[in-house]
């Protein structure tokens, strides 16, 4: 053959390779090509979890800030039935004290009323025993005009005061 | 100072007595002449080494055994004692081997994203053979050929049928890239590309023999056997180490991922009335 070119040698050579391939394979390549995508899913993994935490961060952070946002609805709502309570209260207070100063006022008129009725009656007492004893004094000791007079001066009195 | 200037001129005589022993003592004679050497370093059909006393082979054959051997058993070594202590955090020698690793299965992913895992294990072990087998002649491992002559073992790829070995697998692989990816249609593509194998075989043989045939020529004059085989032997050697084994996995990875891409025909449209 030309250049000394010879098949056995070269399937030989062939031989050669295929096992150098295999061998390297086995030993070498596979190997460290199975450490290098360990180690990427590693860090793969890593960031998954980063990924998954930011958003689970982000996600409690949305709802804290729903529920400020609803905390906000709340403190005005419950501001205003505060309010509506108060108002509320203090109306039926207003009206209890209305209806206790009305019944104070009505017991005191009736008392009045009846003051007034027992000053009344005492007068009347009063004046028919008055006239009774003038109309005593005049039939047995003085003239009886004067001391009609007299009598009469007492009861006017006695009316004004 | 003053001791400065003594280990100085201790050290450059030193050169000088050692030059001029060397000049003064002579060679026994050339075995060869060059034109036998360059010869021989091209067809490899004197200097032939007997393979285990079945078969008298070219030394290249031998070189690639024996870098065969080393690699695989470097990688024992290191699948036993470095893989199991491996970290998240990569030490050096962690990271020079996923470097390695990475680097030839992105080239396999980047050239052929739809099927990538053979060609990347196919180009990782080329590429381990390509390098260390160009490196491998710097080491000047000594054999005995079959006429009691000492040589020293070439690099693999510097004879011709490592060579074509190496170019023909390749056609093959990106073949059955093919086959996997496209079935019969597939052959067909690999096909078109039939310089492939050639082309490839002599790229590699062409660049080693090169290297080899100046790193001869140099060392057959002994004139020339001082300071410049620093370059002609360590630098270019490293270099076209380098260049060789990025030319060979990149174009197989890039024929194996064209051959095996799917074909997409755009399925024929409806004639609306």
């Amino acid at each position: 053959m030309p250049l000394n070119i010879d098949w056995q040698q070269i399937l030989l050579h062939w031989m050669n390779l295929a096992i150098l391939t295999g061998g390297l394979y086995f030993l070498l390549y596979k190997p460290v090509k199975q450490f290098m995508e360990k180690r990427e899913e590693h860090y793969r993994s890593l960031d998954r979890q980063a990924q998954e935490t930011l958003s689970q961060a982000q996600e409690k952070l949305s709802q804290a800030q729903k529920k400020l946002d609803g905390a906000d609805e709340d403190i005005r709502q419950s501001r205003a039935k505060a309010q509506q309570a108060v108002q509320q209260s203090a109306e039926e207070q207003l009206a209890r004290v209305q209806a206790q100063a009305q019944q104070i006022l009505t017991h005191a008129r009736a008392e009045a009323e009846h003051d007034k009725e027992e000053i009344l009656r005492s007068s009347q007492r009063e004046l028919r025993k008055l006239a009774a004893e003038a109309t005593k004094r005049l039939a047995l000791h003085r003239d009886p005009f004067d001391q009609f007079l007299d009598l009469a001066e007492e009861e006017a009195r006695h009316e004004e005061r | 100072m003053k001791q400065h200037k003594k280990g100085l001129a201790l050290w450059l005589a030193a050169i000088l007595l050692l030059l001029a022993g060397a000049l003064l003592t002579g060679s026994p004679g050339r075995a060869e002449t060059v034109q036998e050497a360059m010869r021989d370093a091209v067809l490899h059909d004197v200097n032939r080494v007997s393979l285990l006393g079945w078969k008298a082979v070219n030394p290249g054959l031998i070189s690639a055994f024996l870098v065969t051997a080393a690699l695989l058993l470097a990688a024992a070594l290191i699948r036993l004692f470095v893989i199991p202590k491996f970290q998240y955090i990569p030490g050096r020698l962690q990271l020079l081997l996923e470097e390695a690793v990475g680097l030839f299965d992105g080239m396999a992913k980047g050239s052929s994203p739809h099927r990538y895992g053979f060609v990347g294990m196919y180009i990782f072990g080329v590429g381990c053979f390509i390098f260390v087998g160009t490196l491998f002649e710097l080491l000047g491992v000594q054999a005995v050929t079959i006429h009691g002559h000492a040589i020293t073992l070439p690099a693999p790829l510097s004879d011709i049928n490592a060579a074509i070995a190496l170019g023909t697998l390749s056609y093959l692989v990106i073949i059955s890239g093919g086959i996997a990816g496209n079935g019969v249609k597939g052959i067909g593509k690999s096909l078109k590309e039939f310089s492939l194998p050639i082309s490839m075989s002599f790229r590699l043989f062409g660049a080693l023999l090169s290297g080899l045939l100046v790193t001869e020529l140099v060392y057959y004059f002994i004139s020339l056997s001082f300071v410049l085989p620093v370059v002609v032997g360590v630098l270019f050697t490293l270099l076209h180490a380098l260049v060789q084994t990025y030319v060979l996995t990149m174009l197989t990875a890039l024929y194996y991922g064209e051959v095996s891409e799917p074909d997409h025909k755009p399925k024929k449209a409806k004639a609306r009335p």
